[in-house]
């Protein structure tokens, strides 16, 4: 397009500014990207709560490796700890997207619950052990899981009620409608073999089923997250939602698909569950939503929106469990485990926190930029009551 | 000449606070409105009232005198009206490309772009070209906006408007933030786009900038239009006692 007159005087002025910056570059349209020309791959990473997280984990596996030996450092070990996350590493992806809104879903346990007894009730009922049951098991607790998150997105985003009161009462009324359905009693489905079998003995390149389930929707999640519109307008509900409905985003129907899809990968997480332990477990899930929680937090995710990876999530449900399977083989108590996730959560909260703080040098992140001078808030009496009459 | 757009008699009370008294306003193609006024005044209420932003109580809007219904920002999005905000609008998580396309991203080539995937290195070669033009301050295009100086984010939300506005464009004090070099390439960006036949509605309360690029300038006192200058032939006394009331110049109003 046209020329800028005034580029020669801008890089003077700057020069002061920011020595060390590389001046303006205007061909835009170069081969490389010359926009990624004063920021190495390392700055880029250092700059990332992920990073530092990752490296956590990555001293934790050394250090058990080390203390534990063979014992935790083992093939069958690091399997195990991925099949014990299958189900919360599901629940985590809704709640990666959930949270980037800066929004919470606490009801993520007990909608899970009420999806795994809804399903186990609809393929106890039927007859028979294979495809057409486990088929119909696997689409009631999708359908199931769904409606309660429809209901929680329709609170959040049309009667404008707080995430966290709405998902607050959702927690409870599923997981009272669970109990009134089963009057309290946990349902098996071992009979459903082509479910159990599933989840127990199937194994792809020697790796459990289940885990390749899980690994495929964290991908899917990550890819649709980082990568896509959907994905890029959920971090701008999160950062901005003014900015993102002046834009022209529809923020409702986003809001309610994310929580509708939380609510649908809950009962995903339903189906793994049965088929990994057979029953429901109705009693089993109040800390899911929590850990939960605490895992997409370690992994950078902001609370407050608008940031947050999913690599971050899978490394911040990783540390718990390294965690928990680390102290016992070493011999610690796995108390000591709740105690050691505390003291992570806090601090790599506290550090994010602190570097970012500053990065900023004290100014402020999540307000609206500054203005110069006036402010019409502080300035009620600039239209003096006294010239009101001269008004025609 | 039909006037691009035309507000009558815009009514809009927050409280006690008579925000827009039958206010009125309009612009033609091609020409620059300056919307001067104290603080307080009412011109930030009034450009939400002809961007979607804001449920009147009363008053109608014209958009090439035809009556038109502004109740979403898509709406006005739609007819080609573009607002730089006062308080910018912007994510401050995302990047100044992001920013800059949010809402419209480019898709991807072919079946990706279907799913929803975008075509970022297209974004950003627009998104670098369109902040050149206007003086080449954003320097990162990758780090979030967030972290960048007032004016620079000014200059973010000046491009995306003028990136996207092919019917009018209002500015709500542009040049608030900005150095004196930066001031300048706003100024003449909007003498470019004005050439290009959109209408272009400048808030700011520096009368020689004002003086400078308006063709024409409405003064809005207590929620309504006092006063419409020629810029040509104003001076800064007629500006200041209008705005202040000092000067009856009811008459004069279009
Ligand atoms: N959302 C709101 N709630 C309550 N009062 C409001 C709101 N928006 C505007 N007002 C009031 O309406 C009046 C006009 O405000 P407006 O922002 O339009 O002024 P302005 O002319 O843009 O002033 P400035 O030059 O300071 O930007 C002010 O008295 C303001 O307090
Ligand atoms: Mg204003």
């Amino acid at each position: 397009m046209t020329n800028t007159p005034a580029a020669p005087d801008l890089s003077k002025s700057d020069a002061g500014r920011r020595s060390s910056a590389p001046p303006v570059t205007e061909n835009g349209d170069g081969a490389a990207d010359p926009d990624h020309h004063n920021e190495s791959i390392w700055a880029r990473l250092r700059s990332r709560q992920t990073t530092w997280i990752f490296l956590v984990l990555v001293v934790i596996v050394a250090f058990f490796a080390i203390k534990g030996g063979d014992r935790f450092a083992s093939t069958g070990n690091f399997l195990l700890i991925a099949q014990n996350l299958v189900v919360l590493a599901v629940l985590g992806v809704g709640m990666t997207f959930v949270i980037v809104t800066s929004g919470i879903d606490l009801s993520i346990g007990s909608v899970m619950v009420f999806a795994s007894v809804v399903s186990a009730k609809t393929m106890a009922a039927m007859d028979g052990s294979g495809g057409t049951v486990v088929l119909v098991g696997i689409l009631t607790a999708i359908a199931s899981g769904a409606v309660w998150g429809w209901i929680n997105g329709i609170l959040v985003a049309k009667a404008k009620i707080p995430p966290l009161i709405v998902t607050l009462g959702t927690l409870s009324a599923a997981l009272g409608l669970a109990q009134v359905i089963t009057s309290g009693n946990n349902i098996s489905i071992m009979k459903v073999t082509g479910l159990t079998d599933f989840g127990i003995y199937q194994r792809i390149l020697g790796i459990p089923a289940l885990v390749w389930v899980a690994l495929v929707i964290v991908v899917i999640g990550g890819i649709v997250l980082h990568k896509t519109k959907f994905g890029r307008y959920t971090y701008a509900i999160g950062s901005n939602e003014e900015a993102a409905r002046r834009v022209g985003i529809n923020v409702d129907r986003q809001l309610i698909l994310i929580y509708l899809y939380t609510g649908a990968l809950a009962g995903v997480g339903a189906v793994m569950y049965l088929a990994q332990f057979g029953t429901t477990t109705i009693a089993g899930a109040t800390l899911t939503n929590l850990n939960v929680i605490t895992a997409v937090v370690i992994g950078g995710t902001s609370i407050f929106g608008g940031i947050g990876t999913m690599f971050g999530t899978v490394v911040g449900l990783f540390i718990p469990a390294v965690l928990q399977s680390g102290l016992v083989i070493i011999g610690v108590q796995s108390f000591w485990q709740s105690v050691a996730v505390g003291v992570v959560l806090i601090a790599a909260v506290w550090v994010d926190h602190s570097r970012r703080a500053a990065a900023l040098r004290g100014a402020k992140k999540k307000s609206t930029p500054r203005r110069k001078g006036r402010s019409r808030d502080s300035n009620p009496s600039s239209t003096p009551a006294t010239s009101s009459s001269t008004q025609q | 000449m039909t006037p691009i757009l035309e507000a009558r008699g815009l009514s809009r009370s927050f409280g006690s606070v008579r925000a827009l008294d039958e206010a009125d306003f309009d612009v033609e193609e091609g020409e620059v409105v300056a919307l001067i006024g104290d603080n307080g005044a009412g011109k930030s209420t009034m450009v939400k009232a002809m961007s979607g932003n804001l449920a009147l109580d009363s008053g109608t809007v014209l958009f090439d005198g035809r009556q038109v219904a502004l109740t979403h920002p898509s709406d006005a999005t739609r007819l080609g009206i573009e607002v730089v905000y006062q308080d910018l609008a912007l994510a401050p998580h995302l990047d100044p490309t992001q920013n800059m396309f949010l809402g419209r991203e480019i898709a991807a080539p072919g079946l990706l772009g279907w799913f929803g995937f975008m075509n970022n290195k297209e974004m950003r070669r627009k998104a670098r070209q369109s902040f050149n033009d206007l003086g080449g301050t954003v320097r990162s295009l990758t780090s979030p906006v967030g972290n960048m100086s007032g004016g620079q984010r000014q200059q973010i939300a000046i491009a995306r408007a003028i990136a996207w506005a092919n019917r009018v464009v209002f500015l709500d004090e542009p040049t608030a933030a900005l150095g004196v070099v930066q001031t300048r390439n706003v100024l003449e960006a909007i003498k470019r786009v004005r050439d290009t036949g959109i209408a272009v509605v400048l808030i700011s309360h520096s009368m020689p900038e004002v003086m400078e690029v308006a063709d024409r300038i409405q003064v809005m006192r207590l929620g309504r239009r006092v006063a419409t200058f020629k810029g040509a032939d104003t001076t800064m006394e007629q500006l200041v006692g209008a705005m202040t009331g000092a000067l009856e110049t009811e008459g004069q109003s279009s």
